[in-house]
């Protein structure tokens, strides 16, 4: 069972260093195309205050990743980021399940509604319309 | 909007004229009765709730900083679900507050 696995991994770089965010994220990158995975997405969020103190910091910079793997390149990440000073917080989300459970009940919507408008359905509420205009109302 | 938690007035009883009770709506019979309130996120046909976006979230944290009811905000179990799930990611990155204060 090889299936892709796709991860959002959003991290806050001490604002201090702003000039290196650029440098880490493709630090970042490069070990997780080391590690078998790629990179979808890379996005600044930009500086932003902090909800709540971390380590006496009020604002960080917020960095945006999206991650396609096996989930090996996300074990590495986390412990890179663990160990750099400068990332403040991350988070790994995997989204690929929700993403495709999404999917799937905006396909059956549509189908749904495809039903319904379709010529001779018999639709609850198309069902209805028909008989009105059927008696000329 | 969301918070806003009416009450309907006492005395008046089975009123056959509020049409704003639901039939599956008024399970107390003739106590008091409130709006029926509905899923924003059924309406809007949302099937994804993303903790990036703290404009969404923090309609559902009031003052305080905890996650709304779903008795008050009258969302689904699974959209409520999808909320607090959302609104604890964000809380984690400090993108929202555990607590005000």
């Amino acid at each position: 069972m090889e299936t892709k696995r796709q991860y959002e991994v959003v991290f806050i770089v001490d604002p201090t260093v702003d000039d290196e965010v650029a440098k880490l994220t493709d630090n970042f990158k490069q070990v997780v195309l080391d590690q078998g995975g790629s990179v979808t997405k890379a996005e600044t969020m930009g500086k932003r205050q902090l909800a709540y103190e971390i380590l006496h910091k009020k604002e960080g910079t917020f960095v945006l990743m999206e991650i396609e793997g096996s989930g090996r390149e996300i074990a590495e990440l986390e412990r890179r980021m663990r160990v750099n000073d400068r990332v403040l917080r991350y988070i790994t989300v995997r989204v690929d399940e929700d993403r495709r459970r999404a999917e799937k009940l905006k396909g059956r919507r549509t189908a749904k509604a495809a039903k319904r408008n379709a010529p001779g359905s018999h639709g609850r509420r198309g069902a209805a319309v028909e008989f009105a205009e059927s008696n000329g109302e | 909007m969301s918070t806003n938690y009416e009450d309907r007035p006492r005395g008046g009883g089975y009123d056959s004229d509020d049409d704003d009770r639901r039939p599956m709506g008024g399970r107390g019979g003739g106590r008091r009765m409130h709006r029926r309130r509905v899923c924003r996120f059924c309406i809007d046909k949302v099937d994804l709730i993303d903790f990036k976006d703290v404009r969404l979230l923090l309609n559902y944290l009031p003052e305080r900083g905890k996650i709304l009811p779903r008795r008050i905000s009258g969302s689904c179990a699974t959209h409520q679900r999808m909320l607090a799930e959302a609104i604890k990611r964000a809380r984690n990155i400090a993108l929202l507050p555990y607590t005000t204060d």
